[in-house]
C-alpha cells in the first residue's frame, strides 16, 4: 500500500535520506526506529509530503507522492498523522479539533462530524471531554484526541512520529493502548518510536535507520534476536539494557 | 472676556467635528490598511521569491518614507494619475492606509511565524488547503498573539492622523489651532487639545494592557 522507492532527500548540503527503500504492505505494522537525527521523523513525513524529497519515488494507494499531477490534499486526507507534540489546534475545543477537517475537507453535516468524533472519543476513553480546550488536558489525553481526529477521516493508513516522545511515562501506557488496539483492528501503520514493547507486541516489522539510511529492515522477530548490522546490534544493546 | 471652558464649550461643535475625522480617519486606515497588510504578510511569507521580494521592496520603501512625505505626494500624484481631483479627505486616506499597512505587515508577518510550524503541519495532514488551513488553524492564533500590537499601531495611527493639516484638513487638532488663533488663547486650547488626547490614548492603551493580560492566560 506505502511504498518508498530510492528517496533522497537534502537539506541544503546536509543528506538526510539516501536512497531509502521499503513497502508497507496492507494491515502491516511497520515500526522505524533509529537514533535521534537519522531522518526517522523526515521518512514518515515524506509520506504524506509535509516534507518534499528530490529523487526516487513514493506511491500511496497508486498515486505518486509529490508528483506534479497529485492533489496533496485529497491524497493526505486519507492518511491519519500523529505527532510528537500533540499540534491539536489550542483555540478550538476537542470535539471542534476532531470535526474541522471532516466539514471543510469530507464536507460532512455538523451534526455527522460530530457524531463520528463522539463515537471516536469514547474509543479512546476521554468521552466527557469533548468541550474542554486541548490545555485542559494532559499530553497523554491530548494525544489520544490527536488519534482520533486522525482517525474521524477513516484513513487508509497512520502514521505516528513519536508519539509517546513528549509524555511524561504514566501517560505513555495510555496512548501505546489505543495504539495497539488500532493495529490489532487491522490498520497499516508507520510508527517512528523508541517504545521496543510497543514493537515487539505489535510490528509486523522493524526497520532500523542511521545516517539517513535504513540499515536493517528485518521481521520483527529476526530483529530483535539476530539483527544483522551491526549498529542495530549496538543501537538495541543501549536500548534494551534496562529492560 | 469669556473663561477657557466658556470658549470650549462654546466651539464645541466645531472641535468634535474635527475629532470625528480623526477618529473616521483612524478607523477607515486601520481596517483598510490591515486587510491590505495581510495580503502583503502572505505574499512576504509564500514561497514565491518574486512575488515575497515584491512586498518586501514595498514595506522597506514606505517604511522609509515620512508620513508627511508620503500624504503630500498623494496629494498631488493621486489626482494626476486618476484625472480629476478627489479631494484631501481621499488622497489623505491613500496616502494613510499605503503607509500604514507597510507597518501592520511587519506585524502581521511575526504573528503568522510565532505560530508554531506543526500547527500547519497538523492542519495540512487533514487534508485541509493551504487556504483553509490559514483561515482556520493558523490565522486565528495569530491574529490572537498580535491584537495588542495592532491595536497600539493604531493608538499611533490616530496621533499621526493630526498631520493632515498639511492637506487642509480639520481634524482635531487642526480645529483646536482654529479656535486658539482666532480668540487668542493658544496655550490653554494647546493644554485642551493634549488633555484629549492623552485621555483617549491612555484609555486605549489600557485597553490593549488587559487585552494582554487576557491572551497570556
Amino acid at each position: 500500500m506505502i511504498s518508498l522507492r530510492n528517496v533522497d532527500k537534502w537539506y541544503g548540503q546536509f543528506h538526510t535520506l539516501k536512497k531509502c527503500s521499503v513497502d508497507v504492505s496492507r494491515g502491516e505494522v511497520l515500526v522505524i526506529c533509529g537514533p535521534s537525527g537519522s531522518g526517522k521523523s523526515t521518512l514518515v513525513k515524506c509520506v504524506n509530503g509535509l516534507e518534499s524529497f528530490q529523487a526516487g519515488e513514493i506511491i500511496v494507494d497508486g498515486v505518486s507522492v509529490g508528483a506534479l499531477g497529485t492533489d496533496m490534499p485529497k491524497l493526505r486526507a486519507r492518511i491519519g498523522m500523529v505527532f510528537q507534540s500533540f499540534e491539536l489546534y489550542p483555540h478550538m475545543s476537542v470535539l471542534d479539533n476532531i470535526c474541522l477537517a471532516q466539514e471543510k475537507v469530507l464536507n460532512r453535516s455538523r451534526g455527522d462530524a460530530e457524531e463520528r468524533a463522539r463515537g471516536l472519543l469514547e474509543r479512546v476513553g476521554l468521552a466527557e471531554h469533548e468541550k474542554k480546550l486541548p490545555s485542559q488536558l494532559s499530553g497523554g489525553q491530548q494525544q489520544r484526541v490527536a488519534i482520533a481526529r486522525a482517525l474521524a477521516m477513516d484513513p487508509i493508513a497512520m502514521l505516528f512520529d513519536e508519539p509517546t516522545s513528549a509524555l511524561d511515562p504514566e501517560m505513555i501506557n495510555e496512548v501505546l493502548e489505543v495504539m495497539v488496539q488500532l493495529a490489532q483492528d487491522g490498520m497499516t501503520m508507520m510508527v517512528v518510536t523508541h517504545e521496543m514493547g510497543f514493537a515487539r507486541k505489535v510490528a509486523d516489522r522493524v526497520i532500523f535507520m542511521d545516517q539517513g539510511e535504513i540499515v536493517e529492515d528485518a521481521d520483527k522477530d529476526a530483529f530483535f534476536t539476530a539483527p544483522s548490522s551491526d549498529r542495530a546490534k549496538t543501537f538495541l544493546s543501549r536500548i534494551l539494557a534496562h529492560i | 472676556m469669556m473663561s477657557d471652558l466658556q470658549l470650549i464649550l462654546q466651539s464645541l461643535p466645531f472641535l468634535l467635528e474635527g475629532l470625528g475625522l480623526s477618529l473616521l480617519l483612524t478607523l477607515l486606515v486601520a481596517v483598510g490598511g490591515i486587510l491590505m497588510a495581510l495580503v502583503l504578510a502572505l505574499l512576504r511569507l509564500s514561497g514565491n521569491r518574486a512575488l515575497s521580494t515584491l512586498a518586501a521592496t514595498y514595506v522597506n520603501f514606505f517604511r522609509s518614507m515620512p508620513l508627511i512625505l508620503v500624504i503630500f505626494w498623494f496629494f498631488f500624484l493621486v489626482p494626476l494619475v486618476i484625472g480629476r481631483p478627489v479631494g484631501s479627505f481621499y488622497s489623505a486616506l491613500i496616502a494613510f492606509t499605503l503607509f500604514e499597512a507597510a507597518h501592520y505587515t511587519e506585524i502581521i508577518r511575526a504573528g503568522i511565524l510565532s505560530v508554531s510550524r506543526g500547527q500547519g503541519w497538523a492542519a495540512a495532514a487533514t487534508g485541509l488547503t493551504y487556504g483553509q488551513s490559514l483561515r482556520y488553524v493558523i490565522l486565528p492564533q495569530a491574529f490572537r498573539n498580535m491584537t495588542p500590537l495592532l491595536l497600539t499601531q493604531g493608538i499611533i495611527l490616530f496621533q499621526d492622523t493630526s498631520l493632515v493639516f498639511v492637506v487642509s484638513l480639520s481634524d482635531f487638532l487642526t480645529s483646536v489651532t482654529i479656535v486658539a488663533r482666532n480668540e487668542g488663547r493658544l496655550v490653554s486650547m494647546y493644554i485642551f487639545a493634549a488633555v484629549v488626547y492623552f485621555a483617549i490614548c491612555f484609555v486605549a492603551s489600557r485597553f490593549v494592557h488587559q487585552f494582554e493580560k487576557k491572551a497570556v492566560r
